[in-house]
C-alpha cells in the first residue's frame, strides 16, 4: 500500500515548513470545527504531509481518505498569519494518492474516469451532455421520474444525488453571446471565460456579464469553444490534466482576441475556476512553450467584481424594485481569491437592493468542487448549517458568485421548499441596467443572431 | 514500553472507542503544540468528556504508571502540551460546556475545554467583558489559559488570568476531584490553593472547571497611533503617560524591523525609517476617555512623536489597531521558522532592553523584530529564522541566552506569558533562583509522587 510520495517530495520543503503549528486555522476549518480532531483540521493535515515528505509516515488509505475528507475550501488560507500554501501541498498530496491507487474501487475508478478524465475534458462532448439532460428536462421526463417515485429505482448514492441535478439551459453560452461584442465606446479590450458547467445550467450568467462589461465600455472578446479551466482535475489529483486544460484555454483566448497582450484583462465569473485560473503561472512554470504566456495570462486574469471595482464600478441609474439581499462568499472568491468586498459593493451600487449581512457568509456550502457527492454527510451538515443562517436574514434573494455553491443552495432551498431566488451578483447588475435602458443595454435575441447551439 | 492493549481498552471503555486516538495518521497531528522545532509523537490521544472520566483516567494512569500529558488546543509556546514518549494526551477540547452565567456576581462557570473567544462572546451578549485577551484567543482554551496564566493585550490596565479565576475544579495526581476557590469577592479560608493551579502547566492537576469573574463593558474607548523617529521617544512618551495618571487599556509597540515587515504585507502607509510606532486606546466613561486621549496625544507630541493620529471612527480606529495587529503575521511569513519569545522587564528598563536585543541581532548577524505589550514590559522578540539551517539555530540559541540573562539582569524575567514547558526550562534556575525552584520541586514530589503529571515539563525532579 505504500509508495514514494513523489509531488510532495518535489514540493519546495520551505511551503510544508512554512506551517508553524500555531493552530489559528482550526476555528475556520469545517471539517475540524464538526469533529474537533486535529487530523480533521487544517494543521494536522499538514502535519501528515509534512511527516510522509520527511517519510516518518508511508502513503496509507487513512491518509488518502483525510486528504479527500478536507473540503478545499482553502479558509485556512485565510485565517493562516504564515501565509502557508495549503492550496499547492492538498494538490499535490491528491496527485500522490492518485498516483499510487490509495483509494482505488471498480466504482469510484468509473466515476473518476468519467468525469475527471472523460467529460470534463471534452468540451464538445460535455455540451452533448448537457443537451441530453436538458431534453430530459424540458421533455417533463425528469418531473415525471420524480412524481411516480421512480427515483427508488436508483442505487442510494445515486438517489440521494437527483435532488442535485441542476436545470440544464436551453441555450449554452455560445448561443448567446457574439465572439466578439463591441461597446458603443471601447476603453478596454477583455477576454471573457464562460466556464463549463456554468456555460450549460447558468448560461445567463455569463450572458449578464457579457452585457455588464459592455456597460463598463469594454469589448468582449468570447471564445466559441472553452475547456473547463482544471480546477476540477487538479483538485482530484490530475495535475497532468489540470496543465492540458490550462494550455487549450490560453491558447482559446489567443486565437479569439490575437494574442493575450492584445487585452486588457481576461475575466471569468465563478469563483471557484478564477481562484484556479490565476495560477495557471504556477502550474505551467515548467512548460518552456507555455510558462512566459501563463504568467502573462495570470497577470491579466481577474474576477468580474474585482475588475468591475479596479476600473470603477458605474451605478445603474435606476434602481429596482425595494428588495433585501443577502450575499453567500464562495470559497474560492473569498479565501483563494481574497474577494470579499467587491461584490458586497457591486451589490449595493444597486438602488433598491438593501444588503443584509448573511451571518459566517465566508463558511463552506458544502458544495465544494465533487465533495457533495463524494461527502454527502459532511455537505449535507454543512447545508443545513447555511441555510438556517440564510432563513435568519429573510432575504428573498441570495447572491453567490459560483456556480457549484448556487447548485448546492439551490437544491438545499428547494428541498426545504424555500422560495428564495440564488443569483449572481452580475445577473442582478445587468437587471438593473436593463431596466434603465431596456433596448440598448438587452442583447438580440439569442436565436436572431447565431444558429442554433453546436450541440 | 507501549502503553499496553489492556490500559488502551480500559480508556476505551471508560471514554469509548472513538475518544481514543492510536493509529499513526490519528496521532502524528499532536505531536506538537506552537512551539518551534519541538516534536514528540503520543502513544494516544483520549478526549474525555466529563470530569468523572477524567478521574477514572487519571486513576488508570496511576495504576498502570502512564504519563499524562493534558492539552488544550495545543497553542502554547513553550511545548507545554508536547506529549510525552509513549504517553496519554489528554485532550479536552470536547469538555466544552458553558454551565452558569451569573448575571447578579458577575461570574461564568464553564468546562476546561471551552476556546476563550466564546467566553469573550458569551460575555459580551450580556453587556459584560472578560479582559484576558491571548493572541492565540479564537482557539486556545480556557483551561490552557489558567495553566499558563497567559496575558494579553489589556495587561496593563486589566491585569492577566489569574485576575479572573475565581475558582477551580481539578482533578488530582490521584485521580481525586476537588473544588477550589468560590464565588466570594473576598475568601481568605485558608491558603489560596487555585493560586497554585494557575500557572502550574499541567504539572499539578488536570483543571476541568474554571469559575471566572466578569467585569463591566467600558462605554467607550478611543485609539491612537503614534511614530517615531527614535525609540528613547517612544519610552519617554509611555513614562510621561503613566507619569500623568493615565493607565491606558493598550500601550503597543513596534520595533523598526517589525514596521517594516507590517508595511510590506499590509500596505498601510507606515514611515519605514520610524524606530518606534505605538498604539494606545483608552477605555472607560465616554468623559473621561476623551480626555484621556487628548492628554495622550499631547503628550506623544511634546516627546518628540513624528505623527500622531487619533482616530475619529471605529472603522479609523481598527484601521490604526491593524498596525499592531498585522504584526505576528506580518513577521511570520518572512521565514520558514518563527520564534516568538516573551522576555519581560520592569517597563522604566523597556528602551535599553529593546535596544540590546536589536544589538544582539546584529552581532549574531539574526533578524530579530521586536513587538509588545510596552505598557506592561512583556515584550516579543520574535526570531525570523530557519529550523532547517543547523548552524543559524545555534546563533539563535546563544543569542536567546544573552536576551534572557540580560532581563534578568534588568530585574525582569524570561517569561512573561509563555510559560516555561520545555524550552525555557534550561533558564528557569538561573531566573527564579534555587531557593524558588527547590519549592516548586517540593510541591510538586508531594502532590504527583509517581510524576505522571506532565513529567519533564518546566522542571527535571
Ligand atoms: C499566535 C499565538 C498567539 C499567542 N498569544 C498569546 C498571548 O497574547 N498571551 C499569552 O499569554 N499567550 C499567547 N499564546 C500562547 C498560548 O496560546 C497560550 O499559552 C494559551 O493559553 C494556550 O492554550 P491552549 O488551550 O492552546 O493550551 P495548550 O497549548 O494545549 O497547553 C498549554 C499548557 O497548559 C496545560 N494545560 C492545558 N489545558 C489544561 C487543563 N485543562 N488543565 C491543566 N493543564 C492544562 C498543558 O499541559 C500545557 O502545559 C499565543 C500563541 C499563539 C500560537
Ligand atoms: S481547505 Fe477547508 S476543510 Fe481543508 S483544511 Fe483548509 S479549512 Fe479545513
Ligand atoms: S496553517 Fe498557518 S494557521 Fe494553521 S497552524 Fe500552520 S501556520 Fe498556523
Amino acid at each position: 500500500m505504500s509508495a514514494t510520495p513523489g509531488h510532495l517530495a518535489r514540493l519546495d520543503y520551505a511551503v510544508l515548513q512554512q506551517c508553524m503549528h500555531c493552530g489559528m486555522c482550526l476555528p475556520t476549518c469545517p471539517t475540524y470545527d464538526a469533529t474537533k480532531l486535529e487530523r480533521h483540521g487544517p494543521r494536522g493535515r499538514i502535519s501528515l504531509m509534512r511527516a510522509l515528505a520527511d517519510g516518518e509516515l508511508q502513503l496509507t488509505k487513512a491518509f488518502g481518505e483525510e486528504m479527500y475528507y478536507c473540503l478545499g475550501c482553502l479558509a485556512c488560507m485565510s485565517a493562516c498569519p504564515a501565509g502557508v500554501n495549503y492550496a499547492e501541498m492538498f494538490e499535490a498530496a491528491r496527485a500522490d494518492i492518485e498516483a499510487a491507487g490509495l483509494l482505488d474501487n471498480p466504482k469510484r475508478n468509473f466515476v473518476r474516469w468519467f468525469t475527471v478524465k472523460f467529460i470534463f475534458t471534452r468540451p464538445r462532448l460535455l455540451r452533448l451532455l448537457g443537451r441530453c439532460l436538458y431534453l430530459y428536462q424540458a421533455l417533463g421526463l425528469q418531473t415525471l421520474f420524480r412524481k411516480l417515485r421512480l427515483t427508488v429505482l436508483l442505487p442510494q448514492s445515486l438517489r440521494e444525488l437527483e435532488p442535485l441535478t441542476p436545470t440544464v439551459r436551453r441555450h449554452f453560452s455560445d448561443a448567446l453571446i457574439r465572439e466578439v461584442e463591441t461597446p458603443a465606446q471601447r476603453r478596454y479590450r477583455v477576454g471573457l471565460l464562460t466556464g463549463c458547467v456554468q456555460d450549460l445550467i447558468y448560461s445567463e450568467i455569463n450572458r449578464d456579464t457579457a452585457d455588464v462589461l459592455l456597460a463598463h465600455d469594454c469589448e468582449v472578446y468570447t471564445p466559441r469553444l472553452q475547456h473547463c479551466c482544471g480546477s476540477l482535475h487538479a483538485h482530484n489529483g490530475e495535475l497532468e490534466l489540470a496543465r492540458r486544460m490550462a494550455r487549450e484555454n490560453i491558447i482559446a483566448i489567443e486565437k479569439s482576441a490575437g494574442s493575450l497582450e492584445a487585452l486588457d484583462a481576461i475575466i471569468t465569473n465563478a469563483g471557484g475556476c478564477g481562484s484556479h485560473l490565476k495560477h495557471y503561472d504556477h502550474l505551467l512554470h515548467d512548460d518552456p512553450a507555455f510558462a512566459g504566456r501563463a504568467a502573462a495570462w495570470s497577470r491579466k486574469l481577474k474576477d468580474v467584481h474585482e475588475w468591475l471595482a479596479e476600473i470603477g464600478l458605474r451605478p445603474p441609474p435606476m434602481a429596482v424594485a425595494p428588495q433585501r439581499v443577502t450575499y453567500h462568499e464562495s470559497c474560492h472568491l473569498c479565501h483563494g481569491q481574497k474577494i470579499s468586498h467587491a461584490p458586497r459593493e457591486v451589490l449595493r451600487a444597486i438602488g433598491g437592493l438593501e444588503l443584509v449581512e448573511l451571518p459566517e457568509s465566508n463558511w463552506c456550502c458544502g458544495s465544494a468542487g465533487i465533495y457533495n457527492i463524494t461527502q454527502p454527510e459532511m455537505a449535507g451538515k454543512l447545508l443545513a448549517r447555511k441555510l438556517r443562517h440564510l432563513e435568519g436574514t429573510q432575504a428573498p434573494i441570495v447572491a453567490s458568485a459560483n456556480p457549484g455553491c448556487s447548485v448546492q443552495l439551490e437544491a438545499g432551498l428547494r428541498q426545504a421548499r424555500r422560495p428564495v431566488r440564488v443569483v449572481h451578483p452580475v445577473s442582478l447588475l445587468a437587471e438593473a441596467f436593463r431596466r434603465a435602458h431596456p433596448k440598448s443595454a438587452r442583447p438580440p435575441a439569442a436565436s436572431t443572431r447565431q444558429p442554433s447551439p453546436s450541440a | 514500553m507501549t502503553i499496553s492493549t489492556e490500559a488502551l481498552n480500559k480508556l476505551r471503555s471508560i471514554v469509548g472507542q472513538e475518544n481514543v486516538l492510536t493509529q499513526p495518521e490519528d496521532v502524528i497531528p499532536y505531536a506538537f503544540d506552537g512551539t518551534a522545532a519541538i516534536k514528540q509523537p503520543a502513544g494516544c490521544v483520549v478526549f474525555p468528556q466529563a470530569t468523572r472520566q477524567v478521574a477514572e483516567i487519571i486513576k488508570l494512569a496511576n495504576a498502570s504508571q502512564i504519563p499524562v500529558v493534558t492539552r488544550g488546543s495545543g497553542t502554547g509556546l513553550s511545548g507545554g502540551s508536547v506529549p510525552v514518549a509513549e504517553g496519554i494526551v489528554l485532550c479536552l477540547v470536547k469538555m466544552d460546556r458553558v454551565l452558569d452565567l451569573d448575571q447578579k456576581n458577575l461570574t461564568l462557570l464553564v468546562e476546561a475545554g471551552v476556546v476563550t473567544q466564546n467566553v469573550a462572546d458569551l460575555a459580551a451578549t450580556a453587556g459584560l467583558l472578560y479582559p484576558p485577551d491571548p493572541g492565540s484567543m479564537k482557539i486556545s482554551t480556557i483551561g490552557g489559559n489558567v495553566a499558563e496564566n497567559s496575558g494579553g493585550l489589556r495587561g496593563l490596565k486589566y491585569g492577566v488570568t489569574r485576575d479572573y479565576v475565581m475558582g477551580l475544579e481539578v482533578v488530582l495526581a490521584n485521580g481525586k476531584v476537588v473544588w477550589l476557590g468560590s464565588k466570594c469577592v473576598k475568601d481568605v479560608a485558608g491558603y489560596s490553593m487555585k493560586d497554585v493551579f494557575i500557572g502550574s502547566e499541567g504539572t499539578l492537576g488536570v483543571i476541568t472547571k474554571v469559575l471566572l469573574k466578569l467585569v463591566p463593558q467600558p462605554a467607550a474607548k478611543r485609539t491612537l497611533l503614534a511614530t517615531f523617529a527614535r525609540m528613547d521617544a517612544a519610552a519617554e512618551t509611555v513614562s510621561a503617560i503613566i507619569a500623568a495618571r493615565i493607565i491606558p487599556c493598550t500601550l503597543e509597540f513596534l520595533d523598526r524591523i517589525t514596521i517594516q515587515c507590517v508595511e510590506d504585507f499590509a500596505h498601510i502607509g507606515l514611515p519605514l525609517d520610524a524606530e518606534a510606532l505605538l498604539l494606545m486606546e483608552t477605555d472607560g466613561h465616554p468623559a473621561v476617555v476623551e480626555d484621556e486621549a487628548r492628554r495622550m496625544e499631547q503628550i506623544a507630541r511634546e516627546h518628540g512623536a513624528a505623527s500622531v493620529t487619533l482616530a475619529q471612527s471605529a472603522q479609523e480606529a481598527a484601521r490604526l489597531a491593524t498596525a499592531r495587529r498585522s504584526a505576528f503575521s506580518a513577521l511570520a511569513r518572512v521565514a520558514p521558522t518563527t520564534i516568538l519569545e516573551d522576555a519581560t522587564v520592569p517597563r522604566s528598563e523597556l528602551a535599553r532592553m529593546i535596544r540590546f536585543i536589536q544589538e544582539v541581532g546584529e552581532r549574531h548577524g539574526l533578524r530579530i523584530g521586536t513587538f509588545g505589550h510596552m505598557g506592561d514590559g512583556n515584550l516579543h522578540p520574535t526570531f525570523l529564522t530557519d529550523e532547517c539551517n543547523h548552524e543559524e539555530m545555534e546563533r539563535v540559541e546563544r543569542a536567546m541566552k544573552e536576551i534572557f540573562d540580560f532581563a534578568i539582569q534588568l530585574g525582569g524575567t524570561i517569561t512573561g506569558e509563555h510559560g516555561i514547558g520545555l524550552a525555557k526550562k534550561a533558564f528557569l534556575p538561573g531566573a527564579i533562583g534555587e531557593g524558588s525552584l527547590d519549592l516548586m520541586r517540593q510541591l510538586k514530589r508531594a502532590w504527583d509522587p509517581d510524576n505522571l503529571l506532565n513529567p519533564g515539563k518546566i522542571f527535571d525532579r
